[in-house]
């Protein structure tokens, strides 16, 4: 009697139920960005491949050591970048509360959690603008390092060529998930969600915002620490 | 056993545990800074503290990427056959990465021991030089020098 009663958990391909305990687009969201952590890691394994095969490397600390509105040659290495990475936590850490709300089905929770997530998600893009704006009037960009090793010897353009191709890249991903949580708060506040009887979609943009959250953390230390 | 349980955390340790997960987030990205600010005053002629340091890094990392995929993406809580399916592929990356950067490092040694003009570029100090304009003008005679080799 008791394996009858436990037969149908246990037997997850057994039929009549679905085995992942998800639903679909859930499932198909996560193979997405199973495909996408391959490319992004194609590209970094690509810059440590590099990297590994040269005898100098510019040092980050000299690079990026600049702040907005710092008075010109002060030298502030990390600070601006880490702000950078303290905007994308905060900004995962409210779409996991607008997920939450969702669950809850608390409109208002969804709404208010969604608007801070995109305002995360602008800043986060407003300051890699300035910083790479700030990096071209250096003199850097595709095909063009300003920068020296850091034991004094000449770099090549390798360093600027992967900087801004996989930030670049990074940085796109960060603009569509923005789009993505616009969409969802725009179809959260004309009530799409409350007339199907349920926010499943916020989970879906929410793990592809949390994956955006998840590539910073392996640019971030790839260009910015090590 | 695993539906309920699953639904227990949803209602019950749900604000507390984003809570935790943020905090432990912040901690390991403040410690990351540190070693950071940290190695900018160590010498590059001491290999192996540097090397090191940056393998705390590493290791930091990794801890945050669980944390984001396991909590915040909510893995953890999803069955073991989604998971296994997710994770299992992505394992790959342990050999891409051995493979590569043991390739990478390989050929630099090789062209130290076999190309002298490679060996000698990177000895070369090029005087500092300040912002912009400059600095693309030393690039031009590096090009200069070089084609003239």
């Amino acid at each position: 009697m008791a394996t009858t009663a436990t037969a149908p958990t246990t037997k997850s391909w057994g039929g009549g139920k679905s085995p992942f305990n998800v639903e679909y687009g859930k499932v198909m969201m996560w193979y997405f960005l199973m495909s996408d952590a391959f490319t992004f890691g194609a590209f970094l394994i690509s810059y440590g491949t590099i990297r590994f095969s040269t005898n100098g490397w510019p040092d980050p600390n000299e690079v990026f050591k600049s702040f907005p509105f710092a008075p010109e040659g002060m030298n502030a290495p990390l600070v601006f970048v880490s702000i950078m990475t303290f905007i994308l936590i905060i900004s995962s850490v409210t779409m996991v509360l607008a997920v939450q709300a969702g669950h809850n089905m608390d409109k208002k929770g969804v709404v208010k959690n969604l608007i801070w997530t995109i305002i995360g998600g602008i800043a986060f893009l407003s300051c890699q603008a300035w910083e790479w704006n700030h990096l071209h009037h250096e003199g850097a960009w595709w095909g063009s390092n300003p920068f020296l090793n850091h034991d004094g010897t000449a770099s090549s353009t390798n360093f600027t060529n992967y900087f801004f191709t996989i930030t670049g890249f990074h940085g796109f991903h960060v603009f569509s998930g923005v789009i993505i949580n616009i969409i969802m708060l725009i179809m959260a506040m004309t009530n799409k969600f409350e007339e199907r009887g349920h926010y499943l979609m916020i989970e879906k943009a929410g793990l592809y915002w949390h994956f955006v959250d998840l590539v910073w953390v392996f640019v971030f230390t790839c260009f910015y620490l090590i | 056993m695993s539906h309920t349980a699953e639904h227990n955390e949803h209602a019950s340790g749900g604000t507390k545990e984003i809570i935790r997960i943020t905090v432990i987030l912040t901690v390991l990205t403040i410690i990351e800074l540190i070693i950071g600010f940290w190695m900018i005053d160590i010498p590059l002629s001491s290999v192996g503290v540097r090397l090191a340091l940056k393998g705390t890094i590493v290791i930091l990392m990794m801890a945050k990427a669980f944390y984001i995929v396991a909590y915040f993406m909510h893995l953890k809580h999803e069955m073991k056959n989604l998971i296994m399916t997710i994770v299992v592929p992505l394992a790959l990356f342990i050999w891409f990465i051995i493979a590569f950067l043991y390739d990478g490092n390989s050929f630099k040694n090789l062209r130290n021991t076999y190309d002298p003009y490679f060996k000698e570029q990177s000895t070369i100090k090029v005087e500092k030089k300040e912002h912009g304009a400059a600095g693309k003008h030393e690039g031009a005679k590096e090009e200069g020098k070089k084609a003239s080799h």
